[in-house]
């Protein structure tokens, strides 16, 4: 038996900023899934089930606050399901969004994913402190700053290939109106000149901490023949592995290549950099964006991604466009910012991206990550149903 | 000896809430001593007010001043109260239905015992002196008088926007029988590893399964106290709830005789100076300040050897 | 929709769980269980979901760790919900039914007893104006049995009579943690704890994990000559607040009941935990008088957090297997008053 098609004719995402203080946790989600509705071309009382994503309840305070916002979200009366599986999450809730549609269950899916970081402090939700433990970690950054140490090591990367990155995608950023960061000066050099927080990472290299949703409506074929631009979905992956494990490759982790060479099978792909036209990698910290890109095949292990970064290929005009939107790096509602990858993949292959549109974009990448790099969900989106 | 150590942990954050526009104006409304519902689409007030209308999904913008008196149509005692409640003596929690509502709304009851509380009882708000826009600006409904509650003045012109939410957990933490053993063993001065009979990896601290294979770690294997950095980073960023005063190096350490780093802190040389393949050793508290805990080495610190070669730990990383 | 089938269930239930509150220690031996009974390996499992509360455990990502329980290496097609481990059997179903894998392994785990429950569960309402009053669950639960007694839809007798068997089931539970039935007349003379509620008509602080496997078509008939068909599988969610429900009801279990079909169940393991619950959900099922309602003892006698509605699954799954019937149900609830509700019906067909 093989998947029922699915594709997305609705996308729908917040103003992201620091902090959303003109809305509540519902506000904030249903100024997402109101853009996607209209999108999409239906109300909420077209819906048949609501899929919520959320990274840790710490951050608001709530425990699984998708049962006080189910009345909210229209998802009275409806089935609700809440998934959490880290950073990742916003990838993972579009999948099992997608998968009520591939199985035949529902016609007519809405997924929202979101955060509200200001009701909180992202840091200190990520780093409460354990009993008997050393608490020398410090936030997503800390954690994470050894291993692009370990991969400029083991690349042999010259240093400034995280600033041209994060140079580029605050330059997409302008392009997007959503876009929480809007810094029309950043460049390499100004990235460069940034604080040293976490070294390696320096600040301008790190994504901002952000308020914010997203919203997919996802739809059956017959739903989807009343759409427009349906981004049709070509192939779904999810992989998980271990935080921590006696000698696994925190830089380029199994799990992320099993789910990359999983993908590109699915989708029909053959060589990723040829083929796919436009990619929305998580990317937190500038240097994932080279790490990435090996990983997921664009370019050889060990050096080939910081040099497609570094020759501007991924730059919106480059060969190998990544993070039109201006990424992660951007925006950074931590729970939606998977979803927003996967939703920006969409509008893509759908020509709906505005002024960060790439021309002709027939296939896409979505891509999340989360945990300590050991959560991963992708999917492949086209302006083409699928064939396989 | 217990199987696991256990020490207590408070989990606390003050949540600083945004409202948006209707729970605002009911929280506006409590602060200046009114009570604000909605009415949504069927025509029915409700306390508070749904940010969203039940049956058109559309924000409620019809808001109605109900009575700050009305009817208890149910109720609870509450002889134990837990930490943060309306009371710290047994009261009672109530559903109770304004004058003016269509529907009931929670809140707390005071009265001195069970028996003088009953469904359909009249009660009546009691307002807190001080309101911030709050639901506890009601300090409690209480059983009502014949002259009713104590009218109170608008205590500000600004609506309200935010909430300021405490929220303060104690849990006692537990660590796994096989963390325990490593920390037993930090309390003595050692550090305890344990191999995965399946992969002969030696796990530091040992695991209730081996991440490979899914075994729990087993026969004891004490490691050195001396390592090589694998790879480190230098924290420059203070943030809440940070223990260390930055910059300090964080790196990971592997031990010689383990199969996977632990990850510490590196003084005794210049952040500038810390180097992958460096190799460390263990500097420990006096021992007198010996608890079950990592904390127990204090850092670590150059031995003063040369550099560990690259692929000698490269796989690690 | 392809056949799909239960075939595989285990369970730790305890008063306090002398562990880790990443549950690994006790997901181990689960898991091991789990394989002995299908004759699988890890690596014949094609997905993996878990459900669990980060508020629960006290920390951000619980459940990152528990997938070194599986054993993570090659890496596994895996999910999480913070959920119970009904909806991550949910979540595995319709992997299942994409096509994408035949087989699948659930788990859910959670240590209760590491805050105060009643107290922790608070911080599952709505933030704004009733967590603030941090409103317990016994409370909560407690003016909902008010409501149903005053309305007399209910009344203190019958609820004893519901604690009274789930304590008499219980005897026969090695998981229950609370145990021993009497009387309605002797559990009625026990002293009021919430009123209306007494003790024994709120389920017991538990600590516990559970794994569910499911498996597709020959896979399932592979491993049990009766494997316990899922025939229906429906879930919904009603609004939170107390004051617009009408908590004698529960719209979402009606629903759900609506999307399955439950005529001929003989068993009915339904997800109380409170002694009305059960009322509730057996007028919202419509359930026959001659349906036998959790003779496991249910979810008054033993009541882990994140397992105890899959657990209400495993145990009509394991009667389908034993050739006792052939069509049971089993419920899960979420939420405050019985908020979100699923349903599995599960049939013994060959």
């Amino acid at each position: 038996m093989s998947k029922q098609p699915a594709a997305v004719v609705g996308v729908g995402q917040t103003h992201h900023r620091a902090k959303r203080e003109d809305v509540s946790m519902a506000g904030l989600c249903r100024e997402a899934m109101d853009r996607a509705l209209a999108d999409a071309n239906m109300s909420l009382d077209d819906i048949d089930a609501i899929v919520v994503g959320k990274a840790p309840d710490l951050f608001e305070g709530v425990m699984m606050p998708e049962l006080f916002l189910a009345e909210a979200l229209g998802a009275a009366g409806k089935p609700l399901l809440r998934v959490h599986t880290a950073g990742s999450v916003g990838g993972s809730t579009a999948i099992v969004a997608s998968s009520l549609v591939q199985a035949g269950v529902h016609k007519r899916v809405l997924t929202v994913a979101f955060e509200k970081q200001s009701e909180s402090n992202a840091m200190w939700a990520l780093s409460v402190p354990l009993p008997f433990n050393m608490p020398v970690h410090a936030g997503a950054g800390g954690y994470f700053a050894p291993h692009v140490r370990s991969y400029i090591r083991r690349s042999e990367a010259p240093t400034h290939v995280g600033a041209i990155v994060a140079a580029k995608d605050r330059q997409n950023a302008l392009k997007n109106p959503y876009a929480h960061l809007k810094n029309p000066d950043t460049t390499v050099e100004s990235v460069l000149a940034s604080q040293m927080l976490w070294d390696p990472i320096r600040y301008d290299e790190t994504c901002p901490s952000s308020d914010g949703a997203c919203a997919l409506v996802i739809v059956d074929e017959d739903t989807a023949a009343a759409s427009p631009n349906p981004a049709w979905i070509h192939g779904t992956v999810m992989r998980s592995e271990a935080t921590t494990a006696a000698e696994r490759d925190q830089v380029n982790p199994q799990a992320s290549r099993d789910a990359a060479a999983a993908l590109w099978k699915q989708a029909g792909i053959t060589s990723p950099i040829d083929e796919i036209d436009a990619a929305e990698i998580y990317v937190p910290f500038s240097w994932f964006e080279p790490m990435w890109l090996e990983s997921l095949g664009f370019a050889e292990e060990n050096g080939g991604g910081w040099r497609l970064s570094e020759s501007g290929a991924t730059a919106m005009d480059g060969r190998m466009p990544v993070n039109c939107s201006g990424g992660v790096l951007s925006s950074n509602p931590i729970g939606a910012s998977g979803m927003l990858r996967f939703g920006e993949a969409a509008l893509q292959v759908r020509g709906a991206a505005g002024e960060h549109q790439v021309d002709g974009a027939r296939k896409a990448l979505g891509h999340a990550y989360g945990g300590g790099s050991q959560f991963f969900a992708m999917w492949v989106v086209g302006s083409e149903k699928p064939t396989n | 000896m217990t199987r696991t150590l256990s020490a207590p942990v408070t989990v606390a954050f003050d949540y600083t809430r945004s409202t948006g526009p209707v729970i605002g104006r009911f929280l506006t409304g409590l602060r200046d001593g009114q009570i604000v519902g909605g009415r949504t689409s069927e025509g029915k007030v409700v306390v508070p007010p749904p940010e969203f209308d039940p049956v058109t999904h559309e924000a409620i913008t019809d808001f109605v001043d109900v009575a700050p008196v009305g009817t208890v149509t149910s109720w609870t005692w509450v002889p134990e109260p837990v930490k943060d409640q309306p009371f710290d003596r047994p009261f009672a929690f109530a559903l109770i239905q304004l004058d003016g509502a269509d529907v009931p709304m929670l809140h707390a009851l005071d009265v001195a015992s069970p028996d003088e509380v009953s469904t359909g009882m009249r009660v009546q708000v009691r307002w807190r002196a001080e309101r911030v826009g709050a639901i506890t600006d009601i300090e409690a409904f209480e059983p009502a008088t014949d002259a009713g509650p104590t009218g109170v003045e608008a205590l500000g012109t600004n609506p309200v926007t935010g909430v300021v939410v405490p929220v303060s957990l104690d849990y006692l933490y537990a660590a796994s029988p096989e963390e325990s053993a490593f920390y037993r063993g930090l309390n003595e001065g050692r550090i305890l590893g344990q191999r995965c009979p399946t992969c002969q990896k030696v796990y530091v601290p040992p695991r209730s399964a081996c991440p490979a294979d899914g075994t729990p770690t087993a026969e004891e294997v004490e490691v050195s106290q001396t390592g090589t950095i694998t790879t480190f980073c230098v924290v420059n960023v203070p943030f809440l709830g940070q223990k260390i005063t930055p910059p300090y190096v964080s790196a990971y350490v592997l031990l010689d005789g383990a199969d996977i780093a632990v990850l510490h802190l590196i003084l005794g040389v210049p952040a500038a100076e810390v180097r992958m393949g460096m190799r460390v050793k263990a500097v420990w508290k006096p021992r007198e300040e010996w608890t079950y805990s990592l904390e127990n080495i204090d850092h670590f610190e150059p031995t003063g050897d040369p550099d560990a070669e690259y692929d000698t730990y490269k796989q690690h990383l | 929709m392809r056949d799909v089938a239960v075939v595989g269930f285990a369970q730790r239930q305890m008063p306090e769980f002398d562990g880790s509150p990443t549950c690994v220690e006790l997901l181990v031996p689960l898991l091991a269980e789990c394989y002995e009974q299908t004759g699988w390996t890890r690596r014949d499992v094609g997905f993996w979901c878990s459900g669990s509360s980060d508020y629960l455990a006290g920390r951000s990502f619980s459940f990152v760790q528990a997938v070194d329980a599986i054993g993570v290496i090659p890496p596994v097609n895996e999910s999480h919900v913070e959920m119970d481990l009904a909806w991550a059997m949910y979540e595995a179903w319709i992997k299942i039914q994409t096509g994408e894998v035949d087989t699948a392994l659930v788990y859910a785990f959670g240590k209760s007893s590491a805050g105060v429950l009643r107290r922790s569960l608070s911080l599952q309402l709505e933030p704004y104006t009733m967590t603030p009053l941090w409103p317990d669950t016994v409370s909560l639960a407690a003016l909902q049995a008010r409501v149903g007694i005053d309305a007399g839809v209910w009344d203190k007798a019958a609820m004893a009579e519901v604690a009274n068997r789930s304590l008499t089931d219980a005897e026969k539970n090695e998981y229950s943690i609370r145990k021993g039935g009497s009387s309605v007349e002797e559990l009625l003379a026990r002293p009021m704890y919430a009123d209306p509620l007494r003790k024994h008509d709120c389920s017991p602080v538990t600590d516990g994990a559970a794994a569910i496997v499911l498996a597709a078509g020959d896979k399932a008939r592979e491993v049990r000559e009766k494997p316990a068909w899922i025939s229906g599988l429906s879930h919904f969610v009603d609004p939170m607040s107390m004051g617009t429900r009408d908590l004698t009801r529960s719209p979402s279990a009606a629903r759900a009941a609506a999307g399955v079909d439950l005529s001929g169940v003989e068993v009915a393991e339904l997800h109380a935990p409170f002694s009305h619950q059960e009322l509730i959900l057996r007028r919202e099922l419509g359930l026959a008088d001659d349906v036998r309602i959790n003779p496991s003892g249910g979810a008054l006698t033993s009541n882990p957090m994140f397992s105890g509605g899959g657990i209400r699954i495993g145990e009509a799954a394991a009667r389908i297997w034993s050739g006792e019937i052939s069509k049971a149900v089993g419920h899960a609830t979420s939420g405050p008053a019985l908020q979100q509700n699923l349903l599995c019906t599960l049939e013994g067909r060959s």
